[in-house]
């Protein structure tokens, strides 16, 4: 049975939050299917990131270690992907969803003809039947998204190219250590029949690569606003909620679009997913973007205007009425109940 | 000095990003024809960079390529109104149903036939897809470096543009040399206004399918002034494999699309009253949510 692959990133000697997601992932789709976890790795001084990786449940690790593949560029990353996909022939292919995976995951995916769905919330086995050509197909990817302004839920499937590739952003899935005892193989490719020099075109001026700043994943309240909380000022009231409640802010797309707040703190399918105990949504509609991000939350408290908000929906708790009015009362009782 | 031949490539995309109650059909389809069709706005951020090119180097020539429907000619003219030169509307039915792939090899074979391009600039994402994957595969159709995620062209010197990319967690300057294909962020600088007097040169550019349909007595307009004519290209005018076309070849194929449609968990409704709020915050610390 052909393997699942999980494309690793490295930064800094470190591999990727989202990297170890996909490995969980991978590891549940493989034993699924009955076939090897095989993970790569392309970078620089990469001894020992076996340790950081095999514990995930990897049977084969690839390494290409070369001082030119660190920091990535697109061209000799993709060649190596590339020619190690049509050696391996994987049936599926995994990457992060970051500005690294969807740099080279469509690329990669031009090269063989395989096809890729970005952006997936979720990723499940299941068998598929072409009417059209009396055929069917066991033991599909099911790449599940949402699409068109988050309207709609698609399920993708590839019939008959492969890898069937995906990418996944962070926090979408969960990352658990397999077995910390885990053995795989470790096959170290030779850089240098996988590369030629016109893959190396792109120089390296500078490079700035900050530390997340905000943790939003781990934090276990979050304080969340959409547009409805009307201005950047009003936001103050949120970062003060959660400060008193020991939370970060969250925002909606919408929000961050406003500039009421930075990217960073975006939840949802093109931000972070999170599952906090407590999720407060201020002036959050709630399209579905943004509930693929935070559905999983133990509570949820929504804060609006409108009664007919989709938000609603999913809340344990619905306030009707002005953030204004309500963060305040929130805080001052908050407050005088746990003197 | 001499300029530089830039494609732009531009998609009509409904706004998504303002949906309505009636975006939806009955039957849990979309219902197209009631959002704006809008120039994808990552791809005005593109022609913005295209056009400070131009600004830069005089003789650069800008051409906005679109695949759509006839009705995609719309931001062929947009762009012109902007500074653009000329467009390339690509449409046919064999195109319906294409994946990012399919979409990718019938633009990459347009541009292997029109040939002249230095850089290729377009949007890093559609925002009726958002899936940026289109700028990297048309790369790789046609065997050129891609710089993605770029907020901005610092210059061009010596075959070489250096840019800036904005990543999610930092920031690159790097340097690639010509040809390639850039995308870029909504980070970038917004597009300039339309410009008056290219709106009155442009307004009256065309398609075939247009003139046709307009039947109007500027015919000879268009064969005085060859700008206003905007190239119409069908398979006919790109050597392509049809099975490489629309649904036959795209690998990836739509197996289920569900309507969103919501449950009410039977949320607690709670009133802003200093009663009910007080009580909220009690139950939440009773049971350890918070606190």
């Amino acid at each position: 049975m052909n393997s699942v692959f999980v494309y690793c990133e490295i930064e800094d000697g470190q591999v990727a939050e989202v990297s170890l997601e996909l490995l969980t992932k991978g590891r549940s789709l493989a034993t699924e299917l009955k076939c090897k976890l095989e993970a790569i790795a392309i970078g620089y001084n990469l001894d020992g990131i076996g340790k950081d990786i095999f514990p995930y449940g990897v049977d084969v690790l690839h390494i290409a270690d070369d001082k030119r593949l660190a920091p990535y560029t697109t061209l000799p990353h993709n060649s190596i992907v590339v020619k190690l996909f049509q050696e391996e022939k994987p049936q599926v292919a995994l990457m992060g969803a970051s500005s690294v995976g969807r740099d080279l995951g469509p690329r990669v995916s031009s090269a063989l003809h395989s096809g890729l769905t970005a952006d997936c919330t979720s990723l499940v086995i299941g068998d598929h039947e072409d009417k059209k050509l009396d055929k069917v197909y066991t033991n599909l990817l099911y790449q599940i998204r949402p699409a068109f302004g988050g309207n709609i839920i698609a399920t993708i499937v590839n019939p008959d190219c492969r890898p069937q590739m995906a990418t996944v952003r962070e926090g979408v899935m969960k990352k658990a250590i397999f077995d910390a005892g885990y053995k795989g193989k470790i096959n170290k490719l030779d850089v240098s029949k996988y590369t030629s020099d016109t893959d190396f075109v792109v120089e390296m001026i500078e490079r700035h690569i900050e530390k997340s700043k905000v943790n939003i994943k781990s934090a276990p309240i979050i304080v969340a606003g959409g547009y409805g909380v009307g201005s950047k000022e009003n936001f103050n009231l949120l970062f003060e909620l959660a400060e008193v409640l020991g939370g970060e802010v969250g925002a909606s797309r919408a929000a961050v679009d406003a500039g009421y707040v930075d990217h960073e703190r975006q939840v949802g399918q093109t931000g972070t997913t999170v599952r906090p105990k407590l999720y407060i949504a201020c002036g959050i509609s709630g399209q579905i973007q943004h509930r693929a991000g935070m559905e999983e939350s133990a509570q949820i408290i929504a804060i609006n205007t409108d009664p007919e908000a989709p938000i609603n929906s999913i809340a344990d708790y619905v306030i009707n009425g002005d953030v204004a009015e309500i963060l305040p009362k929130m805080i001052k009782f908050y407050k005088a109940n746990t003197k | 000095m001499k300029g530089f031949k830039i494609i732009v490539l531009a998609k009509q995309v409904p706004d998504t990003r303002n949906v309505g109650k009636d975006a939806m059909k009955a039957d849990g389809t979309v219902n197209r024809a009631a959002l704006p069709a809008i120039f994808n706005p990552e791809d005005l951020n593109a022609l913005e960079q295209a056009l400070r090119i131009k600004d830069k180097f005089p003789g650069t020539t800008i051409t906005i390529l679109t695949m759509g429907p006839g009705r995609a000619a719309e931001i062929i003219r947009e762009g012109m109104f902007r500074g653009a030169d000329d467009g390339i509307l690509l449409t046919d039915r064999a195109f319906a149903g294409s994946d990012t792939l399919a979409t990718s090899y019938a633009i990459g074979q347009t541009l292997k036939k029109f040939g002249l391009y230095d850089i290729i600039i377009a949007g890093r994402q559609a925002i009726d897809g958002d899936t940026a994957q289109v700028g990297p595969q048309v790369a790789e159709k046609l065997g050129l470096p891609q710089v993605t995620y770029v907020e901005e062209v610092l210059a061009i010197s010596e075959g070489k543009v250096t840019m800036k990319r904005r990543l999610e967690r930092g920031v690159e300057i790097v340097k690639c040399p010509i040809p390639l294909v850039i995308t870029v962020n909504s980070s970038a600088p917004d597009c300039r206004a339309r410009n008056a007097k290219l709106i009155m040169k442009y307004k009256h550019a065309k398609t075939i399918s247009e003139m046709q349909e307009a039947n109007d007595d500027y015919l000879h307009l268009y064969n005085d002034r060859p700008y206003l004519n905007i190239k119409e290209w069908t398979v006919q005018d790109i050597e392509v494999n049809p099975n490489e076309l629309g649904l036959a070849g795209s690998p990836t194929k739509v197996k289920k699309v569900e309507n969103v449609v919501l449950q009410s968990k039977g949320a607690k409704v709670v009133t802003s009253s200093d009663e009910d709020m007080n009580q909220l915050m009690l139950e939440l610390i009773e049971n350890h949510t918070i606190g």
